[in-house]
């Protein structure tokens, strides 16, 4: 495993925690300390879920209120696929790319209840298949209405008085099997090109959609050696659809309770053994309690994990999500094909 | 002693202002020095930072669906491309404490209940700062971006976003503080929404709601639902038979003329004195009708191609086509050989060249002159009720704001006529309006 190990939080207040938790979902002030502090201690990135039935705010909105309130760390939203626009969801991603210069990724998640359908009123709930299928079309054509402006297309010529050369926007003319989009995007190319792509890969037909899209596998296991061979297997299947293994990242994501210095300490001793194992390209911890949970994974597990070389120091300057995560940053596929044609 | 008449005076009307980030259009001059991005976060920040130094009430956001075309090609000479407002404004947040934060969000193309709880969110996450511009489009072109594609007749989209304000309102109301979320139940010709809002009432109980548009639908909408009105700016006499008409329809929603503010979309060009303001103004023309700019403006008119026309010779000879579709994503212009006769009467008598006829077409700047000159003509506006206040349009991003805060804010303050500092929290609070008050559940609102 060529870079190095990566922690990232689930900014996520369990549902169960009680009325204290109630409070705090709706808090964005919480949200915000909790970013910052996972920033003190070195992550990678936060991820903050979201969905229509779930209490909570707009987790995009709420990443975007950090994102001038943190410098390096990554924010990674959940978007669902199942009732929105895939033009908003592309235009909202890369509008976080912008506000937080190149730190923005996009948790792909989808609706399957008949609660969440009926807020909306306009399609039934379908099962996993049929709407996975869809979000790994949404994935598709944010992808390509990201691309739909190549980098250099603002000109600001004022000889022929251009602001643009439009051969640089391109139409996508997507068309899936519930929905088309035209493009171009309205959003100019974001920073990183493409904001990083997250999709929880534990389960069927997720998994598919992760090999074929995502940057960012997050996989929800129990033991290293699940972990390796689901890391196999998606880098594997990536491989089929094309893509360079390398350019997917697979995270164990694992539930985290720490009550004092000594299980920051032990969480430590876990991962250092998880990633020795090779189970992982980096750590997903999703907390019970994110406010008491973070600050000893801050305070116990990140120094220990430090201390052995396995983890970056914090506050390193400046960069991208994707340049933290060592991944590419892909080329517009328009300005590739007008190149070679 | 003899008793003296009081001197005191009724105390003036203050002015409400807000400012709009320059737009993708010609208003905006991209090609001068200081014209900086129109898509870092750094130029939002900028011109929100100067709003707010400048006590302003609000900052306004335009939406963008689908880049415009021309030709059957994509738009080239004006800026082009823009970031998506909610999540922007979400951003200024963070770097803001007072400021208003208005997002343009099209009925069209979006579904109350996501949009409601977006717009929530901002009211949450900016401590009751949020506001949506209520806007609609019935443009097949804009909807080939979307699921549906562009499915509404005209008469059809303002229905739908009566209903749909209505049912955001609902939503809204749902969650009361201190109490448990309550069901909403929604039938109507447009929307079905059951179930429950997962966000509790935000600090503003709802959101600022603006109308922008001077249609007949447009102004009772307004009356109706809004508690601010962008308005195409006029001239004084326009502008105060608009304000009392709009003003006049509010009684019939059982509203005060105070809970609607009239805030025409303005633009400004200053000087040390009038004739430099009046040069700097003809040289922002110039700059806003570029050669290229000229013809592209003659063609929206013809509708047909004059990429072979001089733009410094006449103008077409013959009349325009009226069923053009060369122009896309751009306001429909209702009858162009009426214009195009205009033009033509406009060339011959002064001899003007084509782009000089559209350089003095194109709308002059709303209020040119030094910063008392133009405190006086945005006083005298307001206090003869043609507006409440003014969405002031820079021509420069992210700069253009800051002289107006620099040398016209404190000569409205010195008239008495401008806050001198914030005294509320909330965006309602700025725009003195009142309250929004629980409503029962099941009662709509008078949408």
């Amino acid at each position: 495993m060529p870079h190095p190990l990566h922690l990232a939080v689930a900014l996520d207040t369990p549902q169960c925690s009680g009325r204290a938790a109630h409070d705090t979902v709706h808090d964005a002030a919480h949200v915000v300390a909790l970013a910052r502090l996972a920033e003190r201690g070195g992550l990678t990135f936060v991820t903050l879920g979201d969905g229509f039935g779930r209490p909570g705010l707009d987790a995009p909105a709420v990443l975007a209120r950090a994102a001038p309130a943190t410098e390096h760390i990554g924010l990674i939203p959940t978007v669902t696929t199942t009732h929105t626009e895939p033009f908003h969801v592309s235009t909202t991603v890369a509008t976080l790319d912008w506000v937080s210069r190149g730190r923005a990724g996009w948790a792909v998640e989808v609706s399957t209840t008949e609660a969440d359908a009926a807020l909306f009123g306009r399609r039934p709930a379908a099962p996993p298949a049929e709407v996975w299928a869809e979000a790994g079309e949404v994935a598709d054509v944010a992808a390509r209405l990201w691309d739909s402006w190549e980098d250099d297309a603002e000109i600001r010529d004022r000889a022929t008085g251009r602001f643009i050369d439009r051969d640089k926007l391109h139409h996508v003319d997507f068309t899936g099997r519930t929905f088309s989009v035209r493009g171009p995007s309205i959003v100019p190319r974001p920073p990183q090109g493409r904001p990083v792509i997250a999709v929880d890969a534990t389960d069927e037909p997720a998994r598919e959609v992760a090999a074929a899209h995502a940057d960012l596998a997050l996989v929800r296991v129990e033991d290293p050696a699940t972990a390796w061979t689901v890391r196999e297997e998606l880098r594997d299947r990536a491989a089929t659809h094309g893509r360079d293994p390398g350019h997917l990242l697979v995270f164990a994501s694992l539930p985290v309770e720490l009550d004092d210095a000594a299980d920051g300490a032990g969480l430590a001793d876990l991962i250092a053994d998880w990633r020795a194992a090779g189970a992982a390209d980096g750590f997903h911890l999703r907390p019970a309690d994110p406010g008491r949970d973070l600050a000893l994974v801050v305070e116990a597990t990140a120094p220990v994990l430090r201390a052995r070389g396995l983890l970056r120091r914090p506050g390193h300057p400046g960069g991208t999500l994707r340049e933290h995560l060592g991944l590419p940053r892909p080329a517009s596929r328009y300005a590739l094909a007008r190149e070679t044609a | 002693m003899t008793p003296t008449t009081p001197t005191t005076r009724t105390p003036r009307k203050q002015i409400r202002l807000a400012a709009h980030f320059p737009g993708v259009n010609n208003t905006t001059v991209w090609a001068v020095p200081g014209s900086g991005s129109q898509i870092d976060f750094a130029s939002f920040e900028h011109l929100a930072r100067t709003a707010e130094r400048g006590l302003f009430d609000f900052f306004f956001l335009a939406e963008g669906l689908r880049v415009r075309e021309h030709k059957g090609r994509i738009h080239d000479l004006d800026v082009v491309g823009r970031p998506e407002s909610l999540t922007v404004l979400a951003a200024l947040a963070a770097v803001t404490e007072h400021l208003g934060l208005a997002a343009t969000v099209n009925t069209t193309f979006n579904e109350p209940y996501e949009l409601a709880r977006r717009l929530a969110s901002l009211d949450h996450l900016s401590g009751g700062r949020a506001a949506w511009n209520v806007v609609t489009t019935s443009d097949a072109f804009t909807g080939e971006n979307f699921r549906r594609g562009g499915y509404l007749d005209r008469a059809a989209r303002y229905t739908r976003a009566a209903e749909f304000v209505s049912v955001a309102r609902e939503l809204w109301d749902s969650w009361p503080d201190g109490e448990a979320p309550r069901p909403v139940d929604h039938r109507g010709e447009h929307f079905t929404v059951r179930g429950e809002f997962t966000v509790p009432r935000s600090p503003q109980g709802h959101p600022v709601i603006i109308q922008a548009g001077d249609s007949f639908e447009g102004r009772e909408f307004a009356a109706a639902t809004a508690d601010v009105v962008f308005t195409r700016h006029s001239g004084l006499d326009a502008g105060r038979a608009f304000y009392a008409d709009v003003k006049r329809r509010l009684a019939a929603y059982g509203r005060q003329p105070d809970h609607l503010a009239i805030m025409p979309g303005v633009t400004f060009v200053l000087g040390d004195t009038a004739a430099e303001a009046q040069e700097h103004a003809a040289e922002i023309r110039r700059q806003q009708v570029s050669p290229q700019n000229a013809l592209l403006a003659a063609e929206q008119i013809w509708g047909v191609d004059l990429s072979g026309y001089d733009p410094d010779g006449p103008l077409p000879d013959f009349d325009p086509d009226p069923g053009s579709e060369l122009a896309q994503g751009r306001v429909r212009i209702a009858d162009p050989k009426a214009v195009a006769d205009k033009w033509r009467a406009l060339s011959r008598a002064k001899g003007l060249s084509l782009r000089e006829t559209v350089i003095e077409t194109t709308g002059r700047q709303s209020f040119i002159g030094t910063p008392a000159d133009v405190a006086a003509q945005l006083d005298a506006f307001v206090q003869t009720d043609a507006a409440d206040g003014f969405i002031l349009v820079p021509h420069v991003t992210p700069g253009g704001l800051d002289p107006f805060v620099d040398r016209v804010v404190p000569l409205l303050q010195e008239r008495g006529v401008f806050r001198t500092e914030y005294t509320g929290t909330t965006l309602r609070a700025h725009l003195g309006l009142p309250p929004q008050p629980v409503r029962a559940a099941g009662k709509g609102p008078t949408a």
